[in-house]
């Protein structure tokens, strides 16, 4: 693990918020020469801080209404089991994430769909065919917001 | 604002590889750099692309623990979500903010070096929050997939 400074932290706070901010224009906002502010943006990327992009969209512009996370319990435990769950839950394009946790459910998963019906649809054909699914239950995401986290 | 056959071809290959070089994302949607960039600038202005941030890696800054907290509110308080989510946008260690329709009212992603640093966030900044009535926890153990991607 690198250690940080106040000026790292502050450039990490303006690259999540845009990836594509010049090492110039980071330069002038901190009070960093060009070759200096890039340095250290390599630094960060090197250590694996600065790990891609994260693109967001207007997903209701693009016609995906809807957007659901399920908690997942399996019906059957083992090895073999939790395999062939994530191997299949990873295939399904509706599916945008998959975490397993540790608590009421044994897997997090968020599922887009154009609508309800939509939503229906890939809920009764794809999740719950999957191998081992047991009990699901759905929250329908209203509003989301990322924060800066813990860099100021 | 409108998208075409091209737009939707460009998104879903960007959607799906945030961190190709440009040259060959063009290649992938079969368009020329300078449509690309043209299509993309589009996009963004149009608000169908809303940010394009840098991915922070928070395990590589040393925190090991993510928790997944979800809330049910006390809604006999009218102001309990407005109240609930300013006091959460206070506590540094939390860098998601979502509310849902469903048995779930609110979830926030918190995020902690050790179970110890864990342990004195829930206590003093997570169980101190407004209008809790009631809270569960999901660890996160490992994400399996975490992709923008849409079935565009």
């Amino acid at each position: 693990m690198i250690d940080l400074d106040d000026t790292d932290r502050a450039l990490l706070r303006a690259l999540a918020l845009d990836a594509d901010v010049s090492a110039g224009e980071l330069g002038r906002r901190f009070g960093l020469s060009q070759p200096a502010a890039w340095r250290r943006v390599r630094r960060l990327e090197e250590a694996g801080i600065l790990a891609g992009r994260r693109v967001e969209v207007d997903r209701t512009a693009l016609g995906f209404g809807v957007t659901v996370f399920l908690g997942v319990k399996l019906a059957t435990r083992g090895r073999v089991s939790l395999e062939d769950f994530e191997r299949a839950v990873q295939a399904i394009p509706e599916v945008q994430v998959v975490q397993h946790v540790l608590g009421l459910f044994d897997y997090r998963l968020r599922v887009v769909a154009r609508d309800i019906a939509d939503f229906e649809r890939v809920l009764r054909r794809r999740i719950m065919t999957l191998p081992g699914v047991g009990n699901v239950e759905a929250n329908v995401l209203l509003t989301e917001e990322r924060r800066p986290g813990p860099l100021g | 604002m409108q998208l075409d056959e091209t737009d939707r071809r460009v998104l879903r290959h960007y959607l799906a590889d945030p961190d190709l070089p440009r040259a060959d994302l063009a290649d992938r949607a079969g368009v020329t750099a300078a449509t690309l960039s043209r299509r993309l600038g589009r996009l963004r202005e149009g608000g169908v692309i809303r940010s394009e941030g840098a991915r922070i890696d928070w395990r590589r800054l040393g925190y090991e623990v993510e928790v997944s907290l979800r809330f049910t509110l006390d809604k006999t308080f009218p102001r309990a979500f407005d109240d609930f989510i300013a006091a959460a946008r206070e506590v540094p260690e939390v860098v998601a903010i979502e509310t849902f329709l469903g048995r779930v009212d609110v979830r926030l992603n918190v995020i902690a070096r050790d179970m110890a640093h864990y342990q004195e966030v829930y206590r003093r900044r997570i169980l101190t929050l407004p209008h809790i009535a009631e809270l569960e926890a999901l660890m996160l153990i490992s994400t399996i997939k975490d992709a923008e991607a849409l079935p565009l």
